[in-house]
């Protein structure tokens, strides 16, 4: 997993509450068969006008919805979500993760999340940021405002920097934080006990032998 | 205090102890199909990791294949499924039975028909009945992609222990009742969360009467209890069972291993968290009506009626079911006209099975209101030896299709499948709203019940058969 220290960005405001893991990534894409590639799928139904992309699809040709926050020239290249209550409620879906982390989002900020997203999104590499309604709303309508508006989000210092100047403290639970500094997946946690795994397998090899035969 | 068989089980795995209760978990043996492996797959790949121990893998395409013209596969997703499964095992240097091997098959038919599954290994998948090895007095359990990529890289779960639980079914079943009106009428009896956060062990002398197939159908089925293991001990069955398997081990190794799988009973002292009895002289020929495991009854009586239960919220889910499957309460399940049979399934698909419906069908007709009959034997290896005793001329001279081994119309993923109003007899597991296909209608039942029902057009009692 890609870790995360420090990460300055540009922000999109997604204006809704309760964007839901259908809406990040449609069911279709459930059957396909990576964990990369979703990125141009990111918000489909919202995102392009023709009534839903299929997996593989190219997307370059497709029509856009000029109303949607991803499509305007402002917002290209944002790494930063900003977006409002329960966002990523829905399936468990770990596909909407792996959407917004192929699209190139690092960091989510809402006043809340649904409980599997935010696990999902801190196993792929993704900060979701909790801050309160009226900081949220703040940042909506500097965002607005500004052309061009980034923030700095600093997981060591548990602060987000916006452009004025302003250092806007929130709150991260101590293992996430830990996991996303050193970016460690759970496979990367348990690998740091790899030595009691090889001991265990010494021990089982010697006392049942017949377990590590190389089979006919 | 003594030990169950979970404890055992659990305690010679635990690689270590964590804080917070949770226990990292040594997986022996791993099993892996086309459906949810490529992105655990992807993972490896892109975290640049390899598989910690490949002699503990074995893959098997099976729940994307056709079961007629199977190289012919024509939908692109299947394809790409099937097609991904293959490079990644070239790509790592895996084992696997490929589809033009001859061993072949529904990956929990093939691991214990290989010897690949043995008392005392964890054996994991990403599918739900892997609990099916269970039979076998191993611990199986099916785990998420995430926790296949988990398993790939570390060999190991991070697990929280289950409860035990005990089923004990006493005294010996009547003519014409199976392994599987045992499990339907234990999940029947307990319903599908009954045994959530359990793991069950099965018992008695009707389980100790059964073969090992009749114990892989009953194990197979913990999953639609809510438990994630089910288990019965090592008895003479067992070990006879496991002689000569391909991959089982060989001579000093195979008393070795004898002498240990010999421990692999509870303790006459274990203290189980839950117990049920069942007494099989009361277990009659079960038939699913409704769109849950749960929702089954005796073949003798009637679709249940709604008005009658008490508890508003299942009062609802009957209501709904009914509506579903189309039926009225209090009509008789004999008289519910079949579309479709399928003999098939992780659940029901082994020799023993096959061997059950030909007992039936010998002889007889598909009755002419039945669309279509298909047996799909659960592997390559069970199609040879059905056709080596000539089952397959009694199925196709009674009209049935006789079919390639893989899930078939378990599920709907592969070309059999139900259309939109199509009632089945189906020897599978989940009779869940589409499962069989969109709109489909599927009444779970054994292979017995299932080869009567193609005779008849409509369930009979097969224990009142001449
Ligand atoms: S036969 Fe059905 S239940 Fe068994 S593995 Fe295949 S799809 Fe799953």
């Amino acid at each position: 997993m890609k870790a995360f220290t420090q990460h300055q960005g540009l922000v999109a405001p997604l204006d809704r509450p309760n964007v839901d893991t259908d809406a990040i990534i449609p069911k279709q894409f459930l059957k396909a068969i990576s964990k990369t590639g979703y990125g141009p799928f990111l918000f489909d139904d919202w995102r392009y006008t023709d009534g839903g992309g299929m997996p593989g699809q190219d997307c370059s040709q497709r029509p856009l919805n000029p109303d949607f926050v991803l499509n305007q020239t402002r917002y290209q290249g944002a790494s930063i979500l900003l977006t409002r209550d329960n966002f990523g409620c829905g399936s468990s879906r770990e596909h909407a993760a792996w959407a917004l982390a192929d699209y190139g989002f690092r960091c989510v900020i809402a006043p809340s999340f649904a409980d599997i997203f935010h696990g999902n999104a801190v196993s792929n590499g993704i900060l979701p940021v909790r801050l309160d309604a009226e900081t949220v709303e703040r940042l909506f309508q500097e965002c607005f405002s500004a052309e061009g508006y980034r923030l700095t989000v600093d997981l060591e210092a548990r602060t987000i920097e916006t452009p004025g100047g302003e250092a806007i403290a929130f709150e991260v639970e101590d293992g996430i934080r830990h996991r996303l500094l050193n970016g460690l997946d759970d496979i990367g946690i348990t690998l740091q006990s790899a030595d009691a795994i090889r001991d265990y397998e010494q021990r089982r090899k010697q006392e049942k032998p017949w377990l590590y035969t190389e089979p006919a | 205090m003594g030990k169950t068989l979970y404890d055992k089980l659990w305690d010679d795995h635990t690689v270590q102890r964590n804080e917070d209760g949770t226990v990292l978990l040594y997986i022996d043996r791993h099993l892996v199909h086309e459906v949810t492996s490529p992105q655990a797959f992807e993972g490896l790949r892109l975290a640049d990791r390899e598989p910690w121990r490949k002699d503990s893998i074995l893959a098997v395409p099976d729940h994307n294949v056709p079961t007629f013209m199977r190289h012919t596969i024509e939908d692109p997703v299947s394809r790409m499924q099937l097609e991904t499964l293959d490079k990644n095992v070239a790509h790592f240097g895996l084992r696997e039975f490929p589809l033009n091997d001859s061993r072949q098959g529904i990956v929990h038919v093939i691991g214990p028909e290989q010897g690949f599954t043995q008392p005392g290994v964890t054996i994991v998948c990403g599918d739900s009945h892997t609990a099916t090895h269970g039979a076998l007095a191993a611990l199986g359990f099916g785990i998420g992609t995430s926790d296949v990529e988990h398993v790939l890289a570390t060999q190991t779960l991070l697990m929280k222990k289950s409860k035990n639980m005990r089923v004990t079914v006493d005294g010996k079943l009547g003519k014409g009742v199976t392994a599987k009106d045992i499990i339907l009428a234990v999940i029947g009896r307990i319903g599908t969360a009954g045994a959530t956060g359990y793991t069950i062990e099965y018992a008695g002398e009707a389980i100790r009467d059964l073969s090992i197939e009749g114990r892989m159908t009953i194990c197979n089925m913990s999953i639609e209890a809510g438990a994630r293991a089910g288990l019965v001990a090592v008895d003479d069955k067992t070990i006879d069972y496991l002689r000569d398997k391909p991959m089982a081990p060989r001579d000093d190794l195979w008393d070795q291993a004898v002498a240990y799988w010999r421990t692999l009973v509870s303790d006459p002292d274990a203290v189980f968290d839950k117990e049920i009895t069942l007494r099989a002289e009361d277990i009659q020929p079960q038939v699913s009506w409704g769109t849950s495991p749960e929702m089954v009854v005796p073949v003798s009586t009637s679709v249940p009626d709604p008005a009658e239960e008490a508890d508003p919220v299942k009062r609802q889910a009957m209501e709904q079911a009914l509506r579903y499957m189309d039926l009225k309460p209090g009509t008789p399940m004999a008289e519910i006209p079949l579309d479709k049979i399928f003999i098939g399934s992780c659940t029901n698909s082994r020799i023993e099975d096959l061997r059950a419906v030909a007992e039936i069908v010998k002889g007889h007709k598909v009755a002419a209101t039945i669309k279509e009959a298909i047996v799909v034997p659960g592997s390559g290896l069970v199609r040879l030896q059905a056709e080596k005793e000539g089952l397959d001329r009694i199925f196709t001279e009674a009209g049935f299709e006789w079919r390639e081994p893989g899930c078939s119309m378990c599920l709907g993923m592969n070309p059999d499948k139900l259309g939109a109003g199509e009632r089945c007899a189906s020897t599978s597991n989940r009779n869940f709203e589409g499962r069989q296909g969109a709109g489909g209608r599927t009444h779970l039942a054994s292979p017995a019940m299932a080869a009567a029902a193609a005779i008849h057009g409509h369930f009979v009692d097969v224990s009142q058969l001449q």
